[in-house]
């Protein structure tokens, strides 16, 4: 059985679906990291990505387009994320419920509203027509390397972006001014308020960039990885976009590494119920319990590190 | 003088805060160009809330700021800064994670097309600005990682290139070393004669002869006087800084001293900033006594508290209850050793804010078998002993279920010392007992310490307040910079007498400090 499991793993398809895998998982990690960063926690990535999701491929349907429908997905996000910066920064409510209040409404509304627009129940199902999905595109030379052009070449177009808004948030984080104000205000905001930098203001973009961020996210899911919208769809992306935040240290580039890791076990599980004689519900388990093994061990690392600190925690 | 040598002057100011606390009252204050002004007084003299409004944080309740002879108004620290005013802050206000040229364009970074920050530009501006003020700084380390005294210089720095011509440092050498200490005053001397006007808070003598100009004393928050340094000695800068206004009296009878309770030997420890915080301490204090602590603060009052009750580890020496060590020790068995603790942070320390009275009250002793039956408490008895608290510590309030986070500050304290000094303590450790409450808690909370230590309690003081360890304590002890400067056990001291151990004029020989401890 193990030797059948590496059989399908050391393939080049293996690896070409945990890049596909991991893209949405990406880009809401890459949203965790940039309010993160401003002193922000977008708890509300999981619902953002349902709404986007619907609203993403509703646009495409009605618009015939595509880009449209991405387009529209980015903005319906970042104004969910201005929605919950109003609330947490302006009516200074809890960031969390906000967060949690996002995440119902991703969860609820969605259904109800694909029910208003389309009167469907549940997905999206025969709305889907091919001019309305990302389009792959295959790159010219790679796509002639052995391997590695079967594994790097044929994604859609937005899996590379996936990959390219990771350098772009680094550079927008660590080469703009920006992205010093984004950093100075999650680290220390009187600093940054008492040299003139509006607290408010940096924060407000900074979660508006998380919820676009979503926003590709969920367009990817419903315009290319599951072709159409359905209810069950994102299944815990935006949850475990934070866990790879968290791993990855809140750095673009590392949260990357922890996001191709979960996209990794979720390739894995996909093969392992491939298998005979194993249970699927046991096998559904494995993304999240990399989730948590590897909080575990992120959390471990943090206490060594406070441990050097000469006061003992104390309360 | 001409008005126009005076960069800054402030007119009558008084700020009284919505708690009805009046932090200054009609302070004139003004600073010449080009000189090097201290301010200087107690903790709650209100230097620090004068300053505040200088700098734009608070609004005066009365009074009128002029800058260059041209009135001012500063609504935030942005106008402060417009008008060439700028501040170092005792915590500083910088980045860790940045290095030290991105803090010093935070809010102003020069770009390159448009759009990204121009770095070099920032270095160079960085380093163009160090060379100009002679403040060396390394533009590309991150601050997390510099020292606290280049930390300083880059405050400084941020200021400076931000167009301030007048300077206030809050206590800047309260977090550095002495050789850090020494360059610093060397660089503010160099900036005084590139014609910059500083303003310099303190409370250490020697440094203010050293390198200021004038003097502005603060007292009870109102001015005492201005001076010109050269023309005042140290003893008079004292007596107009400690000076009582009102004598309190405590009555008490004669102390009867009986065993050594608390054994403190040879404690040494260093700080987070690096600073010798307790540089060997040693003292006893015996049932039956009252030892209070004096001195600024600042000087290991906090520290020694700290070890004392287990929150910090000293690098080296001991204290001792009844023979058994406290350091490092569990919270609770420090308890159970019998040692009670009145925390200066009532709020964080002293009380769970939304908790109940009686939930408050009964934290200490609620496993007690009396408190309980099986795994259910028996709620009678925690009312019948909540009540009693209450009732022998005058806290007013509703009910014994009412959220402690409610009541005033006083009673927050009652509360706090119904808890502490009703466990039958062989050791009471009062930090500031009676810091910021009304006269009617305060004097409670004295005359229970008193009650306390003639019933053969050994009660540990720690005051700011020179007027409670002064009159309460039957022996006392001075600190000054991490080391007992005095100690005293005729009752015969006076506030003078007192202000010159406190701030470093005077130190009593090794051997009359040994008197402190009866090992």
């Amino acid at each position: 059985m193990l030797e059948q499991l590496l059989n399908s793993i050391l393939k080049a398809d293996f690896l070409f679906a945990v890049l596909r895998i991991t893209a949405p998982i990406l880009f809401a990690t890459l949203g965790a990291v940039v309010a993160e960063k401003a002193g922000v926690v977008n708890i509300g990535l999981e619902g953002t990505m349902m709404i986007t999701a619907l609203f993403g491929f509703l646009i495409a349907y009605w618009t015939q387009s595509w880009i449209l429908g991405v387009l529209g997905a980015v903005l319906v996000g970042a104004l969910l994320g201005l929605m919950m910066g109003f609330f947490a920064l302006k009516l200074k409510t809890d960031i969390i419920l906000a967060g949690i209040a996002v995440n119902m409404l991703g969860a609820g509304g969605t259904i109800f509203l694909l029910n208003m627009f389309t009167g469907l129940r549940g997905n999206t199902g025969n709305l889907v027509s091919p001019n309305i999905l990302i389009p792959t595109i295959s790159i010219p030379l790679i796509n002639k390397i052995p391997i590695l052009g079967e594994i790097l070449s044929g994604h859609a177009i937005l899996t590379y972006l996936a990959f390219l808004f990771v350098w772009l948030m680094w550079v927008l984080l660590y080469k703009t001014p920006v992205g010093l104000n984004i950093r100075a205000v999650g680290e220390n905001a009187d600093a940054a308020s008492s040299v003139g930098v509006s607290v408010l203001k940096v924060k407000y973009i900074a979660i508006a960039l998380s919820g676009a961020m979503a926003g590709f996210g969920g367009a990817f899911m419903s315009m290319y990885y599951s072709q159409g919208w359905n209810s069950g769809m994102v299944a815990g992306r935006g949850f475990i976009a934070l866990a790879a935040q968290a791993m990855g240290r809140g750095e673009p580039v590392g949260s990357m590494l922890s996001s191709l890791l979960f996209g990794m076990a979720q390739a894995l599980r996909t093969k392992v119920s491939g298998l005979q004689g194993v249970s699927s519900y046991l096998v559904a388990m494995i993304p999240y319990l990399v989730t948590v093994i590897g909080l575990v061990l992120y959390s471990i690392g943090q206490t060594r590190k406070m441990r050097k600190h000469s006061i003992r925690p104390v309360l | 003088m001409e008005p126009s040598e005076l960069v800054v002057q402030m007119k009558g100011i008084t700020k009284i805060y919505p708690n009805g606390i009046a932090a200054n009252r009609s302070v004139d204050f003004s600073v010449r160009a080009g000189e090097i002004h201290a301010l200087i007084g107690e903790n709650g003299a209100g230097k620090s809330t004068l300053m505040k409004i200088l700098f734009g944080l608070e609004l005066p309740t009365e009074g009128e700021i002029l800058v260059n002879g041209e009135p001012a108004t500063f609504a935030s620290p942005l106008d402060a800064i417009s008008k060439g005013i700028g501040m170092v802050h005792q915590h500083f206000m910088l980045v860790p994670s940045l290095t030290v040229a991105e803090n010093i364009v935070l809010g102003m970074a020069p770009r390159k097309s448009g759009l990204f920050i121009d770095y070099k530009e920032a270095v160079r501006l960085t380093m163009e600005n160090a060379e100009k003020y002679n403040l060396h700084v390394e533009p590309d380390a991150r601050v997390a990682d510099i020292t606290t005294g280049m930390k300083q210089k880059v405050e400084i720095l941020k200021a400076l290139v931000r167009g301030a011509r007048v300077l206030i440092l809050d206590e800047p050498t309260a977090v550095l070393t002495t050789q850090e200490t020494v360059g610093l005053f060397k660089e503010l001397k160099a900036l005084r004669e590139q014609g910059f006007t500083i303003i310099f808070i303190s409370h250490k003598l020697n440094e203010i002869k050293e390198l200021t100009d004038r003097i502005t004393i603060m007292r009870g928050g109102k001015s005492v006087g201005v001076f010109d340094t050269d023309s005042i000695s140290e003893q008079e800068i004292s007596r107009h800084m400690v000076g009582r206004d009102v004598i309190l009296t405590v009555e008490k009878d004669e102390a009867t001293p009986g065993e050594v309770v608390l054994q403190v030997d040879d404690l040494h420890y260093v700080n987070e900033w690096g600073k010798r915080a307790l540089d060997g301490v040693t003292f006893s204090v015996r049932s039956g006594e009252i030892v209070g602590i004096a001195g600024v603060e600042g000087n290991g009052q906090r520290e020694l508290v700290d070890i004392l009750f287990g929150l910090r580890l000293p690098e080296k020496g001991d204290a001792r209850v009844g023979g058994k060590s406290l350091i490092g020790q569990p919270q609770a068995r420090i308890r159970n050793l019998g040692v009670s603790y009145v925390p200066e942070d009532r709020m964080t320390f002293g009380i769970a804010e939304t908790g109940s009275i009686e939930e408050n009250v009964i934290s200490d002793r609620f496993h007690h078998r009396r408190f309980n039956r099986g795994p259910l408490f028996r709620m009678k008895e925690l009312h019948k002993e909540s009540d009693q608290l209450i009732l022998d510590y005058a806290v007013l309030c509703k009910a014994r279920s009412q959220e402690v986070g409610m009541l005033s500050g006083g009673n927050i304290q009652k509360v706090v010392v119904a808890r502490e000094f009703s466990s039958d303590p062989i050791l009471i450790i009062a930090d500031q007992p009676t810091r910021g409450i009304d006269v009617g808690a305060t004097e409670l909370i004295r005359k229970r310490l008193v009650d306390l230590s003639r019933a053969g309690a050994a009660v540990l003081l720690v005051s700011a307040d020179l007027n409670e360890v002064m009159e309460l304590s039957d022996s006392l002890i001075v600190f000054y910079e991490g080391k007992i400067a005095g100690c005293f056990d005729d009752g015969l001291w006076d506030d003078v007498m007192m202000g010159e151990y406190m701030l470093g004029i005077k130190r009593q020989s090794d051997e009359e400090i040994g008197r402190a401890s009866y090992a």
